[in-house]
């Protein structure tokens, strides 16, 4: 009687998320709140969290609350430190929350919010918070060993050398799409350019101070900081009324990416005490800050959702991103469901600082499940704007032209009903000139929240204040995303690289740095350039690529908690990773295969690179190329694109094979086989 | 809980503490008391950083050694 007891209040949270969640699945043709979607979210969250995870922890993984964890057994106070569970859930959230699942949603919201959030929960519960939670256990009981080591040490050498070259290149495509970004949001944009532009200044002050005036005081120059962050928001909008000062912060794509692409360099030569760092706890507590301010301010506003709950383009071929909704919707929304990234982070500063074993369920499966909350929480943003405002910033030029007028007729006749006096109100309201051709996520995100937020604090007359908040702090993070990788990937690329010319590996020569940050800037530049020059939007190239990199890395992630099952003499319950590890492979390999030979020019690169060299042989210039070399340049980059589908898909594939390998061995030996760390119990006096 | 049973000022307490501590390691700086008692109790015999030092310290490690984060 007690044991049902127990379970009354659960069933309790099942039966009102299961009639949210039914309220949003069967609303049609009448507009829902968007607190619906929230309900049915948090009560999702809540079973699985109370069962799935408990089932994982007890009989899947044997969390063992009496072993000593690294943190313990190096404490040196510094890298391992026995942490508070609150502290480090708060460390490690702010670790794997970025921009991805920010944009991903807000991209998928074309299909309507249905299928988007059908997604996000269901992958978060079964693949996300599995994978972060089962790399977080297995990296613990290795001494806090990062993703690649432990490839290396459970599968062997070969795959952990082609796993950590796919990482490389995942973090080229990352850094590339997200500065695609921050570019989509700031052309032609004097205010956002400003503002952005003036975090700079703003960061090296903070860096100055900490360092020279009062060291390490992190608290007050933070405060600063944010008082000259809001300064700077004000200031762009002074600057972008004068004449004289917003030709000088108006700048088309191009001359964007020469600027981010040089400041990249830039930014990852400098001592990280000047610019990373300082703007890097801007970024961060900015970033938390807004993301519980957007959480008060759905509950708050109760938003209605404009979008349906399915558009006719869950057939595939909408204009904001081409291709059907399996795989395409799967790689879409990457961070939020399942992120390869986090495993990264699972292996990185957070196992290091586990007070204990059986708290690596509250901080691997709850923060993956609080990271999916601000998924959520961007697909109702992106939702709850008119959906024809929505495709205007999201389509294409080339598909639906450049005017207000043209835009709105185009739309219209889809069946979004919108007016070209309502694209340049919303334009006003947010202090743009134009909000055409925006797509990236940002700007979208940006309108929404701005949508939210005036309705909680400032009226109409804040409206703009808040968009350019929202970009503010989405470019701000971004920003600080494209430093710290540019730097992650030139230690990767002399990591690998020194294995041929060692010169290369000595990260004390100025010399070998420059040539390896200069490579790394090259890299992520070039595949910028050309989704910036992209008449299709670039989005529509470069989202795909990084969401099937990502997504494989998820696929590789939890092939390796797989194999530790098996290895652990665990495989009756192996299915808890292999079930979302086929899944993801189904999708990605489907994708990555549909991205290389699909016949649809809109969707495969091949076909869409024969049609230009048709036309370069016939002699036909093919719109939107002007001339023929733009149609060689647009053969090439589809070539290059299909090439590094294929190499993921390659990536992939062999540690598929080691994995199979890995686990046959494992099942014929006779004793369990991981190599975990010799278990010690967790002393007493050690607890403290 | 650790609260539990504490009079409402001392909960307030740790509550703020944690909160701050939480805020500090998000940007990757450890609590310098823990790293206090943590050299008196296992090298009485070193002298431990100074709070700048150890803020510089801290720094370096997590963005000089080219960790990623994530999207």
């Amino acid at each position: 009687m007690h044991s049902i007891r127990r379970h009354l209040v659960w069933l309790v949270v099942a039966v009102i998320g299961a009639f949210a969640l039914g309220t949003v699945a069967l609303a049609r043709g009448e507009a829902i709140s968007a607190l619906w979607v929230v309900v049915a979210a948090l009560c999702t969250y809540l079973i699985a969290y109370r069962y799935y995870s408990l089932f994982i922890a007890d009989r899947v993984l044997g969390l063992d609350g009496n072993r000593k964890t690294p943190a313990h057994r190096h404490n040196d106070g510094l890298d391992y430190v026995p942490t508070d569970k609150n502290v480090l859930f708060g460390h490690h959230f702010a670790a794997i929350a970025g921009a991805g699942p920010l944009v991903g949603p807000v991209l998928a919201a074309q299909m309507g919010y249905l299928p988007g959030l059908l997604w996000i929960l269901a992958g978060v519960v079964f693949a996300g918070a599995v994978q972060d939670f089962i790399i977080l256990f297995i990296s613990t009981r290795r001494d806090g060993r990062s993703l690649g080591d432990l490839v290396k040490q459970e599968m062997g050498i070969v795959p952990g050398m082609i796993a950590l070259f796919g990482t490389f290149m995942i973090m080229i495509i990352i850094l590339a799409v997200l500065a695609l970004i921050v570019v989509k949001a700031l052309a032609e944009s004097p205010w956002g350019t400003f503002t952005v532009a003036a975090t700079i200044p703003v960061a090296v002050f903070m860096g100055v101070y900490l360092r020279y005036i009062r060291p390490g005081r992190i608290g007050e120059i933070s405060v600063i900081g944010f008082v000259l962050l809001m300064l700077a928001i004000f200031g762009g909008q002074a600057v972008s009324q004068s004449a004289t000062w917003a030709p000088l912060f108006t700048f088309d794509g191009k001359a964007l990416t020469w600027m981010l692409i040089g400041y990249g360099f830039i930014a990852a030569s400098l001592p990280v005490w000047l610019l990373l760092a300082p703007r890097d706890y801007l970024s961060t507590f900015l970033k938390i800050g807004t993301i519980i301010a957007l959480a008060i301010g759905i509950v708050f506003v109760a938003p209605t959702l404009q979008m349906p709950a399915v558009t006719q383009f869950a057939q595939g071929n909408g204009p904001v991103w081409s291709g059907s909704l399996f795989p395409f919707l799967f790689i879409t929304i990457a961070c939020g469901a399942v992120s390869g990234f986090h495993a990264l982070i699972s292996s990185g500063t957070t196992p290091k600082m586990l007070d204990n074993e059986r708290h690596a369920r509250f901080i691997g499966y709850g923060g993956m499940l609080a990271e999916s909350f601000v998924a959520v929480m961007a697909l109702v943003a992106a939702s709850c704007i008119e959906p024809g405002v929505y495709f205007a910033m999201n389509s294409p030029a080339a598909l639906v032209g450049t005017t207000p007028a043209a835009v709105a007729q185009t739309i219209s006749s889809w069946g979004f009903v919108v007016t070209p006096e309502m694209l340049l109100q919303t334009a006003k309201d947010v202090g743009e000139s134009t909000i055409l051709g925006r797509a990236g996520g940002a700007p979208t995100l940006a309108v929404g929240m701005a949508h939210i937020l005036h309705q909680a604090i400032g009226g109409p007359a804040m409206m703009a204040f808040w968009y350019h908040f929202a970009i503010l702090f989405e470019a701000l993070f971004i920003l600080t995303a494209v430093d710290a990788g540019t730097r992650a990937g030139r230690f990767m690329l002399q990591d690998l690289l020194g294995s041929f010319v060692p010169a290369l590996k000595r990260t004390d020569s100025m010399v070998a740095n420059l040539i390896a940050t200069f490579l790394c800037v090259a890299a992520w530049g070039y595949f910028l350039y050309q989704g910036v020059v992209d008449p299709l939007g670039g989005i529509n190239t470069l989202w795909p690529l990084f969401g099937i990199s990502n997504q494989m890395l998820a696929a590789v992630a939890l092939m390796l908690g797989t194999v530790v099952l098996f290895r652990m003499k665990r495989e009756r319950y192996a299915w808890v990773a292999v079930l979302p590890a086929v899944w993801l492979l189904a999708c990605t390999l489907t994708a990555g295969w549909q991205k290389i030979f699909s016949p649809d020019p809109k969707v495969g690169f091949l076909s869409h690179a024969a049609k230009y060299a048709d036309g370069l042989a016939q002699g036909v210039l093919i719109a939107p190329a002007k001339t023929p070399e733009a149609m060689s340049r647009i053969v090439f980059n589809d070539r290059l694109d299909a090439a590094l589908c294929a190499l993921f898909i390659f990536v992939v594939l062999s540690v598929l094979v080691y994995s199979v390998r890995a686990c046959l061995a494992a099942r014929a030996a006779r004793k369990p086989t991981a190599r975990e760390t010799p278990f010690e119990p967790l002393a007493p006096a050690a607890a403290s | 809980m650790r609260t539990a049973g504490a009079t409402l000022p001392e909960a307030g307490r740790y509550l703020a503490r944690s909160l701050g501590a939480t805020l500090r390691l998000m940007v990757g700086l450890p609590d310098y008391d823990t790293y206090l008692s943590h050299m008196e109790r296992t090298h009485p015999e070193q002298a431990p950083m100074s709070y700048e030092a150890f803020f510089r310290e801290r720094q370096q490690a997590r963005y000089g050694g080219g960790k990623g984060r994530c999207c």
